[in-house]
């Protein structure tokens, strides 16, 4: 009953594991004979901008994404988190784009983030302010991206936090009122601390699903401008796939794999609390 | 007056989060002149755009390719999967805890490290552009093991047993006492492992260059990154449109299941 189990794991993940760990330590376009090179790709990597770059950009991802989605999420949340009429339509609506490809998602946000004729530019002349180049500027277009991964994932972590919100009792908020708190000192002293592990839940999903980006700036930027949407994944695609570079794309795998459990580890450390 | 605040932010939202898809939709269906436009009507609609997609690109094959791959690939994870799911909760032998500890592991393991060598193991097993080398590496996933398993653990023991005495096998077991009573954890599992599927396109990138075996996200992405469209927004949007399309009426059937299977997967950390 278990075989099929045991075979699939070692074909497709022990397997795997392994040869990437030998496969570091060559040199190989998977054509001709794989060359042993001992540390070199590690020291290529240390050497390598575009690895920084590329490290440097998911970070900047995940700082806009993670904090965005968290208030965004929460927000709603707490707003379906009443008697309110068509509560399951709401919830339906803001979870549409989840089951929805990255790749329609990416499309649609092309045509909105357009320079000329996006809807976000219409906006913003319809107020009087000048048109943002949304995806053409270094500087605005990763933050463009880690919008848009909101409003894609937005949904699922909605539906999390309307869940979290389900189990705070009632009775504390009566005696909290009874106290004569304010309904931002509940909010900050009761609802934020009981929702934590949700919370730490949100950070670590978005962490992995962010470190993951790749499908966004394929499509919608192929990297650029001047790299700075060349994401992690995006990197080891074009070492791997493009440049044929396995045994350095199997580095920078490895390398990026304990960068996103170091980074996931450190967030538990800071943002978990043990419950009071 | 606060009520509705609330229902205007929440109606707003709605707009946000769905419009555009109503937008492309529409969009697909109008000439070309008039999609730049924010609205949705038109008197002129027209399947223009589709013809164009179906013209430049073989989408009715990349169709039937996705619905092959994320079908199969959906019924191996829901057999296989509960029979591992069976064995962990129900079957005792040895070894088994350490198994279950392993599958766990698994689970953490970032799918970043074995990206390069499964594509390789494809390679050297000649399963680039074939049916089955965009299928085996997703034939099975440990976390559709451990919503099985967990929900197998609920199953009172005196049923199986039962069973046992009158002679039915374990797979006998599985599949005609268990499965009949687990109908919300293979829902669950069928939901996100074919949606998955359905909406991968790192992978099919990879292993497929034949564009007879290409899937239909991936497609969708090599049209639009490729010029294929040729600035012609129309038919990117009945592209999009057509890869959207069965996924938004499986949604609208099946919202709630979606919803729940979806956060199901929130619940571990």
């Amino acid at each position: 009953m278990i075989l099929p189990y045991v075979i699939f794991f070692l074909a497709f993940v022990a397997y795997p594991l392994t040869f990437s760990i030998i496969l570091v330590f060559h040199r190989w376009n998977i054509v001709t004979p794989m060359e042993w090179i001992g540390l070199k790709n590690f020291e290529r990597l240390l050497d390598d901008p575009l690895f920084f770059i590329s490290l440097k950009n998911t970070l900047v991802f995940l700082g806009i994404h993670i904090p965005l989605q968290i208030i965004v999420a929460l927000g709603f949340a707490l707003l379906l988190n009443a008697k309110i009429r068509g509560r399951g339509l709401f919830r339906a609506l803001y979870f549409m784009p989840v089951v929805v490809s990255g790749v329609v998602v990416t499309i649609l946000w092309q045509q909105m983030y357009s320079y000329d004729y996006g809807v976000l530019n219409s906006i913003l002349h319809a107020l009087g302010l000048g048109p943002v180049p949304w995806l053409v500027d270094a500087l605005v277009a990763m933050p463009a991206i880690a919008v848009m991964a909101t409003w894609k994932n937005v949904g699922i972590y909605i539906v999390l936090f309307l869940a979290g919100l389900q189990t705070v009792p009632r009775e504390l908020y009566e005696a909290a009122r009874v106290d004569g708190a304010t309904p931002a000192r509940q909010f900050f002293h009761i609802t934020l601390p009981l929702l934590n592990p949700t919370v730490v839940v949100i950070i670590v999903l978005s962490t992995i699903g962010g470190f993951g980006l790749f499908i966004e700036p394929y499509v919608l930027t192929g990297g650029g401008p001047m790299q700075s949407t060349l994401s992690g994944m995006l990197y080891i695609y074009n070492q791997g796939f493009y440049f044929s570079h396995m045994g350095y794309a199997a580095t920078l795998g490895i390398v990026y794999a304990v960068i996103i459990l170091l980074v996931v580890l450190v967030q538990r450390k800071v943002v978990e609390r043990e419950p009071e | 007056m606060k009520s509705l605040l609330r229902y205007g932010v929440l109606i707003v939202g709605a707009v946000v989060f769905a419009y555009p898809f109503a937008w492309m939709i529409a969009g697909s269906f109008r000439p070309e002149l008039e999609i730049g436009e924010l609205g949705l009507w038109s008197r002129h609609y027209t399947l223009q755009s589709y013809d164009m997609v179906f013209s430049k690109i073989p989408i009715g094959r990349a169709f039937l390719n996705s619905l092959i791959v994320s079908c199969a690939t959906t019924v191996s994870v829901v057999l296989f999967g509960s029979m591992a799911g069976y064995a962990l909760a129900r079957l005792r032998f040895i070894g088994s805890r350490a198994l279950y500890v392993l599958i766990l592991f698994t689970m953490m393991i970032p799918f970043q490290i074995v990206l390069i060598p499964q594509y390789i193991l494809m390679v050297k097993l000649g399963w680039t552009d074939s049916y089955l080398g965009l299928i085996a590496p997703t034939m099975l996933s440990a976390f559709s093991i451990v919503l099985f398993r967990q929900f197998f653990l609920a199953i009172p023991q005196g049923l199986i047993d039962a069973a046992r005495i009158d002679g039915a096998t374990e797979l006998t077991i599985l599949f005609r006492l268990i499965w009949p009573l687990s109908r919300p954890v293979i829902v669950t599992v069928a939901i996100l492992t074919f949606m998955t599927s359905w909406n991968e396109v790192l992978w099919p990138l990879l292993v497929v260059r034949d564009q007879s075996l290409m899937t239909m996200p991936q497609i969708v992405t090599l049209f639009t990154i490729g010029g294929g469209s040729e600035a012609h927004l129309g038919s990117l949007l009945s592209a999009a449109t057509l890869l959207a399309f069965p996924v938004i009426v499986a949604y609208a059937f099946f919202q709630r299941y979606f919803i729940e299977s979806m956060a199901s997967t929130g619940i571990k950390g």
